[in-house]
């Protein structure tokens, strides 16, 4: 969905900044959950991994990312395929230059990848966590925020051919993804299933007969307020992106934070239901995922569905996030912390076609009405390309990484805690160090 | 059967972007992007069973 960018009104243009700068406390909130769903001996190291990753994202998209995510209506590479455009990548300057720093919606673009970057890198650390080596994850992150998420983000949000699907071909009104459901959510979540199979579990995981044993995190208190922190910045991320890439109204924002938070609700209180029916009592960690599932789910549909249907998609976000933790877990052997797979790559997934479900896209002027003939197509176009493309992108280039610069700590890392091997010193020094009480003695 | 299953993820999003720019709106073109997620589905399956269940500690 390409909307019209000839200049924002001032008012427009302060509003959309506004929101744009709730966007790190996203960032803090995942930071907060990644940290607390790992081991209180990796704490530390948890934090300063998160700070330099978001330093490096940002450094990363402003060198070559926003170069190559590019701006609709701005210079850009494309092919002709049977007489069609097909824009692949930005060809803006790197390092920002030429970007109309004055509120133009360039530079809010600008101002939204640079922060959104972030938040895409840090949600492959939390799958990482207690065996991610500080060096490596943060090279990762600038190949996520300089090369993946720029890709991506210039086909859905900077006029490249998915955002063009509804002009060149007639479904719907092309890729539509306001929030960044797919854009920024999936491809975090997809960079952290790579990161998972390359690292593998952690030291104590699988017993020697394959079966998963409970790492539980260190601190719930984190992790439940990170989930009410990140719901602040979610507010500001599905407004500023709703307003910047859909062509939506910023009266409409009223809208979007109702079913922002309506999907998050239903999400969380669904896994609460689940949880406590299935194990007797509800599952904090579980009930963050869902939560956090429901906010990812939230994001691409956020301005073009009645709040009814917000509901209605956190609640299968919220039973998604579940299954598939459940399943990542004890079918795939894949150890994943922080859930941030089931999370945001199955929610940011489902987000994109609820959108092609429930979604009334509008045109140009918002009309709520209106349905869209073949806008779910446009939307499974866009999940057949982060699973066909940007999955094999973002596990080769890690691949390649692992094999120059391996990513997992020693193991005699592991079982002293990233905080004393990485970092000489631990985030509770007071308090006194167990044994590995949570891992399954050996007889 | 790693590169196996990469090679097919790829191989299935060839067969959507095929169906989207070589076909006309309509049902043979919703059968083609099917079968491209099926073949994407097949690829992911193999990159899965390429990572084993791992048996007991590292070290």
């Amino acid at each position: 969905m390409t909307p019209t960018y000839e200049a924002f009104p001032g008012p427009m243009a302060l509003l959309c900044a506004l929101c744009i700068f709730l966007i790190p406390f996203a960032a803090a909130g995942l930071s907060l959950i990644n940290t607390g769903l790992g081991r209180s001996r990796s704490a530390a190291h948890s934090m300063l991994s998160s700070l330099c990753v978001v330093s490096v994202a940002a450094l990363a998209y402003c060198l070559c990312g926003f170069a190559w995510q590019g701006f609709p209506g701005g210079p850009a590479h494309s092919l002709a395929i049977a007489g069609k455009e097909w824009g692949w990548i930005g060809a803006e300057h790197f390092l920002m230059r030429g970007v109309a720093f004055g509120g133009s919606p360039a530079s809010l673009a600008a101002l939204f990848g640079i922060f959104t970057a972030g938040i895409v890198a840090l949600i492959p650390l939390g799958t990482g966590a207690d065996r991610w080596r500080l060096g490596p994850c943060c090279v990762s992150a600038a190949l996520l925020a300089g090369l993946t998420y720029p890709l991506f983000a210039h086909w859905a949000w900077g006029g490249g051919w998915l955002a063009q699907l509804g002009a060149n071909y007639g479904l719907g009104r092309g890729f539509v993804d306001a929030g960044g459901s797919g854009g920024i959510q999936a491809v975090g979540g997809l960079t952290a299933l790579s990161i998972a199979w390359i690292l593998g579990p952690r030291h104590g995981k699988y017993t020697p007969d394959g079966m998963p044993s409970a790492v539980p995190g260190h601190n719930s208190v984190l992790v439940l307020l990170g989930c009410l922190v990140a719901l602040v910045g979610w507010l500001g991320l599905n407004s500023a992106g709703a307003i910047l890439y859909a062509g939506v109204q910023p009266g409409w924002i009223v809208l979007i934070a109702v079913n922002t938070l309506l999907s998050a609700a239903a999400a969380a209180l669904t896994v609460v239901v689940m949880t406590h029916a299935r194990f007797g009592k509800p599952d904090a960690s579980l009930t963050a995922n869902g939560w956090i599932g429901g906010l990812v789910a939230s994001s691409a549909a956020c301005a073009f569905v009645r709040p009814v249907a917000a509901v209605a998609i956190g609640l299968i976000a919220g039973v998604a996030v579940v299954f598939a933790v459940e399943w990542f877990e004890a079918r795939l052997a894949v150890d994943d912390p922080s859930g941030a797979i089931s999370a945001h790559a199955v929610g940011g997934l489902w987000g994109l076609l609820a959108l092609g479900l429930f979604g009334r896209v509008p045109g140009p002027l918002l009309s709520p009405e209106t349905r869209v003939a073949n806008q779910w197509l446009a939307q499974l176009v866009g999940i057949a390309t982060l699973v066909g493309f940007v999955l094999p992108l973002t596990y080769g280039l890690n691949w390649l990484l692992n094999r120059v610069y391996p990513q997992r700590v020693a193991p005699e890392g592991e079982r002293q805690g990233m905080d004393l091997y990485e970092l000489g010193a631990g985030a509770y020094p007071e308090f006194i160090v167990h044994s590995d009480e949570f891992t399954q003695r050996k007889i | 059967m790693k590169l196996l299953g990469v090679l097919l993820l790829l191989a299935g999003w060839a067969i959507v972007l095929a169906a989207v720019a070589l076909l006309m709106a309509g049902p043979p073109q919703v059968v083609f992007v099917f079968a491209g997620m099926g073949v994407e589905a097949l690829g992911l399956g193999l990159v899965i069973r390429a990572h084993p269940v791992p048996r007991g500690d590292r070290e």
